[in-house]
């Protein structure tokens, strides 16, 4: 093999594990959903997020795991996603249409609910402040951001036939399911929130919040309050 | 050309090993007492707790033992390069001193009684401090007397929780202590192994799932507490922190109390009070739910294979 032939085929060897490491850092290191913008949408000091919850996210490529949704605020469609950007200083009113069906939290102090305006959900319209999650099917996720201080359970469906009828195809659209909502107050300051659920809900990780609850865009995220 | 030519070549050798020793003996009679009073003081983890104080105190008196032995180490080497460096016309070697029976038991000497100096102390520092704040296991050999406030730590993914078992078995995200009284953690995890550390408080324990971990300290002074996982544990790792306060113990009971009551609604519901929690004990729900086919997580929560679901 001559000289040529040698030098060209280490440079193109070397090319194609460069452009195999460009492709990893940016398809699966760098790869984020979209983010959800709602500065802009502040009335009265207050402004509207809706979610969902869904026993599956068929349009990913992981059609297995749990997911959150977000409702784009500026187009009315579902995002994949769970990044959002929320103004400073306002009190945002959430809506969870939760889709998925029961799973009981680990740790029973999650079926309180702390850092919400009042102290209080709304499941189907009802106050509460205490959902007991070790009932018989009662709580699917929870909804926490811990720099907040917010942490509250997220109801589910119900009754067996409910449960045994899930939505089947994400975004749900129809289907059983719990309406959530609750409102807090973003900080006077401006900052970069995480927040997860802390039900281990991911099938096969049941020793740890692996999976869609480690994953951004599926049942974690993150909440940059702009002042 | 041996050494007896050479002494008799460039006059009387000067006793360096007791120059030496004299220049050592100087500049540790200086670094030490800098040492130990003022930097002492501003030695980690502080003197917030009982064990603080103690890891303190020991950090401070390693220094003080190692800063002559690092000062002997660059005295020597200074020394040599001063006196002993190569001068024009000088080739002959220096004096042989292997099988130099003094320098040899010097040595020896030197070195074992510092390792069993440091043998006793580190051992009489576990016990005084009732285990100096680490995580002796489920069966503590060093224990307080008296009576100990029972705080519960459990670790999960990402928030450390706190039960109080004296106080109804309240649970809480809060750490809250009183000041001049023994407290006695009890670390576990509900998932995956964490590690709780509260660095002011000198306190550091393994949690692990169905280990209680059990470790002793005496807060001492007022102030606040930065508590963090000391073990890569996932994601937000990173973000499992929270800050814990010690108070009089007036401020401690009455928080407590309200505490509790605040939290009866949740409290009620949860399991009993117990060292370790069995996390089976969802996978058993998990099965009534999949018995009944109503599992979430597009029913692959509880798969029937998932070795914790047992038997």
């Amino acid at each position: 093999m001559s000289l040529r032939v040698r030098v060209a085929t280490l440079l193109v060897a070397f090319a194609a594990v460069v452009a195999g490491a460009v492709f990893v850092i940016v398809h699966y290191l760098l790869a984020n959903p979209p983010v959800d913008d709602f500065t802009s949408l502040a009335k009265g000091g207050q402004v509207n997020v809706t979610m969902q919850t869904t026993p599956e996210t068929t349009v990913s490529t992981r059609p297995d795991w749990v997911s959150y949704f977000t409702k784009n605020p500026q187009t009315g469609k579902w995002d994949h996603s769970t990044l959002l950007k929320l103004p400073a200083n306002t009190q945002v009113n959430v809506t969870i249409l939760a889709y998925d069906g029961c799973t009981p939290p680990r740790n029973q102090l999650w079926s309180k609910v702390v850092g919400t305006i009042g102290g209080v959900e709304y499941v189907n319209g009802k106050p509460v402040s205490t959902l007991n999650g070790w009932s018989f099917c009662s709580v699917q996720h929870t909804f926490a951001i811990p720099g907040l201080g917010l942490s509250l359970p997220v109801a589910s469906p119900m009754t067996e036939k409910e449960n045994n009828n899930l939505c089947a195809t994400a975004p749900c659209t129809s289907g059983p399911h719990a309406v959530v909502q609750f409102s807090f107050r973003t900080p006077a300051k401006g900052g970069t929130f995480i927040w997860q659920c802390r039900v281990p809900c991911g099938g096969g990780f049941i020793y740890g919040n692996g999976g869609p609850m480690s994953t951004y865009g599926y049942m974690t995220g993150q909440i940059e309050v702009v002042a | 050309m041996t050494a007896a030519t050479s002494t008799t070549t460039h006059g009387a050798e000067p006793r360096h090993g007791l120059r030496i020793f004299l220049i050592w003996l100087v500049a540790s009679a200086i670094a030490d007492p800098i040492i130990w009073f003022t930097l002492g003081p501003h030695m980690p983890p502080g003197a917030m707790s009982s064990s603080a104080s103690g890891q303190q105190s020991a950090i401070t008196l390693m220094a003080v033992m190692c800063a002559p032995v690092v000062l002997f180490v660059w005295i020597y080497f200074a020394y040599a390069l001063i006196v002993w460096r190569h001068r024009e016309g000088d080739e002959e070697d220096g004096p042989p001193i292997h099988g130099h029976a003094r320098i040899s038991a010097a040595w020896i000497a030197a070195t074992s009684v510092i390792v069993l100096a440091l043998f006793v102390f580190g051992t009489v520092e576990l016990i005084v401090p009732n285990g100096a704040g680490a995580g002796e296991g489920p069966v503590p050999i060093w224990k307080p007397n008296g009576r100990p406030l029972q705080v519960q730590v459990i670790a999960q993914q990402w928030i450390f929780t706190y039960r109080y078992p004296q106080f109804g078995g309240m649970e809480t995200t809060q750490l809250v202590l009183p000041q001049g009284q023994d407290v006695q953690f009890n670390v576990t995890s509900l998932d995956v192994i964490h590690s709780f550390w509260a660095y002011q408080l000198g306190v550091k324990a393994d949690a692990n799932p169905g280990i209680n971990d059990v470790a002793y300290t005496k807060p001492e002074h007022l102030g606040n507490v930065r508590v963090r996982c000391a073990e890569l544990c996932g994601l937000f790792h990173g973000g499992m922190t929270n800050v814990g306060r010690v108070v009089t113990a007036a401020q401690f009971q009455e928080w407590a109390t309200s505490t509790q009551a605040r939290l009866a609604d949740v409290t009620k519901l949860l399991p009993p009070y117990a060292t370790i929690y069995d996390p089976a004990v969802i996978p058993k729900i998990g099965q009534v739910l999949v018995k009944l086919g109503i599992t979430g997580a597009g029913g692959g929560y509880y798969p029937p294979q998932d070795p914790g679901n047992g038997p």
